[in-house]
């Protein structure tokens, strides 16, 4: 199997921004989109328009953030829509979710 | 045979369904089916959208008793639906969402149980006609429009049948059957919902999505439980390290399983791991362990053919000779090697189309004057071990977000390129062909120029 290496752990970055721009470069890395991750509005939306992302982006996210901050991702979770909002929203929900 | 009980429970109280961790037994999804069964309308053809996969159970078999054929194409894409109408101008969508978005006259399912099972007196599995037209199922055509597959009730029990004699467990009456797909494909539709239909098991009414949902879906119910994955699933499960509950069995399909892969799911889940061949025209066709065999072994009675052209498959519970898509070496004794896909199909994480399909849906975009996908190079690949596809377009008056977005109201997420680049002009050749390779060095060059659009 050929699988990109994910970098190794950083450190917990200090900021919302800091953690934000972190998880745009591994979504970025990680899903091989063809953009920058600095590229990524951090308001527009993940899932479907905006970001253009589908249910196997989502899957690969799960294994990113499972892989990264120990967070499992549950689909019958209430506040997907919310956690999938945004980039903004999707680190809020790491920041306070993460065990590692 | 002339007529095919609908389910194989043989008693009222027998588990045909866990829902939300509650057991429903066989006397209620009879009263079900009766139930929605007074529901449907006249029209002869039932788009079944249910996602909750008991829901859908119900839907078929209302169909079935009503005489009536379920539609289950392979997207959803309002363009798709529009040349549904097209083929059964008086389909409606059985939909268990009441924000659905399927644009055809709706039929809204959500009650769980519409009756309450009584006293068990009056226990009557209905008889369903074996040459009964049951329902179509679709391939994504090279001309645009979906390619319909008819499926009788008779052919659909007889391949179900076919699996179970395959399945390395002694008995699957009583087993909760899990799926990680949906019911609407051919490969969920026989193995998540015939197969414990047919053979007295439980089907899960959920479809769990994430590694942990898995785990909790499986927790949920009682042993002997059976997974029904793909490769994507499988490779997320162990790449999040996830534990799950005592497995029976495993099954995989849709994309081919490496043997590595299916090794270590083996010794993980300490479960053996059946993988399984077909296609949406021929229905489940062949197996292997694929831990420990690179041959495929096909159903009873299915037999194969080669000319110079193709491989086609015919007998036991194939409706028609059917050309397959797919390079196979038969090898004897209803064995055979598969070499992988012939040049024009693409599967990405299990959905399948052809470039041909994909390249007519790109070329008839309004302001599109051509376009063409290719296919990615496979170190490409992402965390989960998916490829996506390309796609080069002329469009001098569009730019890709707008084409993304019309491609989106004609195909499968699945497949909008990555990336997708505009170009001047495609570099055709003199009988109008665009090679592979070509195109790939068009990409190359569009990627040193572009290289932001490349991860």
């Amino acid at each position: 199997m050929s699988q990109p290496a994910l970098p190794t752990q950083p450190s917990p970055p200090p900021d919302p921004l800091a953690l934000e721009r972190e998880l745009a470069q591994l979504i970025v890395k990680g899903l091989n989109l063809p953009l920058q991750p600095d590229q990524i509005d951090p308001e527009a939306a993940l899932y479907g328009e905006g970001l253009g992302l589908d249910s196997i982006d989502i899957l690969e996210i799960a294994l990113i953030v499972s892989k990264q901050y120990g967070i499992q991702l549950r689909a019958d979770n209430q506040e997907n829509t919310q956690i999938f909002r945004s980039l903004r929203h999707f680190a809020r929900y790491v920041a306070e979710q993460r065990v590692k | 045979m002339s007529a095919l009980p609908l389910i194989a429970h043989d008693r009222p109280d027998a588990v045909i369904a866990w829902r939300h961790g509650q057991p429903i037994c066989a006397q209620q999804f009879l009263l079900d089916v009766a139930a929605l069964a007074q529901r449907l309308p006249a029209s002869m053809h039932v788009l079944n959208f249910c996602a909750d996969r008991y829901r859908f159970a119900v839907g078929l078999g209302a169909a079935l008793v009503r005489g009536k054929c379920s539609i289950l194409p392979s997207a959803h894409a309002p363009e798709v639906i529009r040349q549904l109408r097209a083929f059964a101008p008086d389909v409606f969508c059985l939909s268990d969402d009441p924000q659905c978005p399927i644009a055809l006259p709706q039929l809204l399912y959500t009650d769980a149980s519409a009756a309450t099972a009584s006293a068990p007196a009056d226990f009557q599995v209905p008889l369903i006609a074996a040459t009964q037209r049951a329902g179509y199922l679709f391939t994504s055509g090279s001309s645009g429009a979906p390619v319909p597959h008819a499926k009788t009730w008779g052919k659909l029990v007889r391949c179900v049948h076919a699996e179970v004699s395959r399945l390395p467990v002694a008995d699957l009456a009583g087993c909760a059957i899990l799926g990680t797909v949906p019911a609407q494909h051919m490969y969920g539709f026989e193995s998540t919902v015939m197969l414990p239909l047919q053979c007295g098991a439980a089907l899960c009414a959920e479809r769990p999505f994430f590694p942990a949902d898995i785990a909790a879906a499986l927790q949920a119910v009682p042993g002997p439980r059976v997974l029904v994955s793909t490769p994507l699933h499988l490779r997320a499960l162990l790449a999040a390290a996830q534990a799950l509950p005592p497995l029976e069995l495993i099954v995989s399909a849709t994309a081919m399983l490496p043997a590595g892969l299916a090794r270590e799911v083996e010794s993980r889940y300490h479960a053996p791991l059946l993988e399984i061949y077909g296609s949406t025209e021929t229905g489940e066709m062949a197996s292997r362990r694929t831990a420990r065999e690179e041959q495929w072994q096909l159903f009873p009675d299915v037999q194969l053919s080669t000319d110079a052209q193709h491989c086609w498959a015919h007998g036991g519970h194939i409706e028609q000779r059917t050309a397959l898509v797919d390079v196979l070496e038969p090898s004897g004794a209803g064995r055979f090697l598969l070499h992988g896909r012939t040049a024009d199909l693409v599967n990405i994480a299990g959905k399948r189309s052809s470039l041909a399909h994909l390249n007519h849906q790109l070329q008839s975009i309004a302001g599109v004057q051509d376009g063409a996908y290719f296919v990615r190079d496979d170190a490409q690949a992402s965390l989960a071990g998916v490829t996506r596809l390309g796609a080069l377009v002329v469009a001098p008056k569009l730019d890709a977000a707008s084409i993304l977005q019309a491609l989106r109201q004609r195909i499968d997420p699945a497949f909008l390129p990555r990336p997708l680049l505009l170009v001047e002009q495609l570099p055709r050749n003199a009988t109008g062909k665009l090679p592979q390779h070509t195109l790939r060095a068009l990409t190359a060059l569009a990627a040193e120029q572009q290289p932001h659009l490349f991860a």
